[in-house]
């Protein structure tokens, strides 16, 4: 069993390591199923074209979630995120034969030692812009 | 046709339980790279205090959605599924969901915002199971107007 972070070990300041996801369409055609959103934006890209979009984007909740995971993986139990907001500033476009990449990263801005409440500002960046802002995670640790 | 300004404060009547499984957990997790042993090993899960696996953080949009997809279909609303784009998402947990958990969405509309002809509707869902709040899930959701 992973031990879990305790919020005495963690300064404001601290880097979760970094991870960069490859993403490409059959991720997002797994996660329109897992997820039941099956808006066609995310996986037929004469339909994405046909509503102004460049090509076949990934659904805003799958980076969320990607960049999730490394939270959660960074806490050492995916039960402790308080709350969870983002806003969603750019498209990850995904083309059929490249796929994208996306670096999720995350920075400790605020520790509690009171309430051992930590408060995680969370990254994602494709192509040097910007997919989530002000994408921060309150997770309560050990 | 733009988005129904007037709605702000509607609340829609609760969902049909959803029942958090096993396997959807299991399938969302895999979905969004989350590799916590806690997502699919009971045994693991109970070890970190919950009674059975518990969903990532951000499964909760998949119950949000459904209660969400009520106002997006209400004619009375006048949104155009086909432009409209998430803006905006935030999570407030009191506790993971778990598998077998029956769970009620309440959706509010708690905002109409319209600019430069783009409308920003911001939705409110409560999620519950027996009775107690399990998560609040808010989407600010962007009606792209027609381009002129």
């Amino acid at each position: 069993m992973t031990a879990i972070r305790r919020a005495a070990d963690v300064a404001k300041g601290d880097l979760l390591p970094e991870r960069v996801l490859h993403v490409d369409r059959a991720m997002l055609v797994r996660y329109a199923g897992a997820s039941l959103d099956r808006n066609p934006i995310h996986w037929d890209e004469r339909f994405a074209r046909s509503v102004g979009l460049p090509d076949v984007i990934a659904h805003g909740m799958f980076t969320m979630g990607a960049a999730a995971s490394l939270l959660t993986e960074w806490v050492g139990d995916p039960g402790r995120v308080a709350r969870y907001t983002t806003k969603f500033v750019g498209p990850v476009v995904v083309p059929h034969d490249t796929g994208a990449e996306v670096v999720l990263g995350g920075k400790v801005t605020a520790v509690d030692p009171d309430t051992r409440e930590v408060t995680v500002e969370l990254s994602a960046v494709c192509d040097g812009a910007k997919v989530l802002g002000r994408a921060l995670a309150t997770v309560v640790l050990d | 046709m733009s988005v129904n300004e007037q709605s702000v404060g509607r609340v829609y009547p609760p969902t049909a339980p959803y029942v958090v499984s096993a396997a959807k957990i299991r399938e969302f997790a895999e979905a969004v790279g989350a590799g916590d042993p806690a997502h699919v090993d009971p045994a693991a899960a109970r070890a970190l205090g919950y009674r059975d696996v518990i969903a990532p953080p951000t499964f909760a949009v998949l119950i949000a959605q459904q209660c969400d997809a009520q106002f997006v279909a209400d004619p009375q609303m006048g949104v155009d599924f086909s432009r409209v784009v998430h803006g905006q998402q935030t999570f407030v947990h009191h506790r993971p969901l778990t598998a077998g958990d029956e769970v009620i969405g309440v959706l509010h509309v708690d905002a109409v915002k319209v600019v430069a002809g783009n409308a920003m509707v911001t939705t409110r869902t409560e999620l519950t199971v027996a009775g107690e709040p399990v998560c609040t899930s808010t989407s600010m959701l962007v009606v792209r107007g027609e381009q002129p």
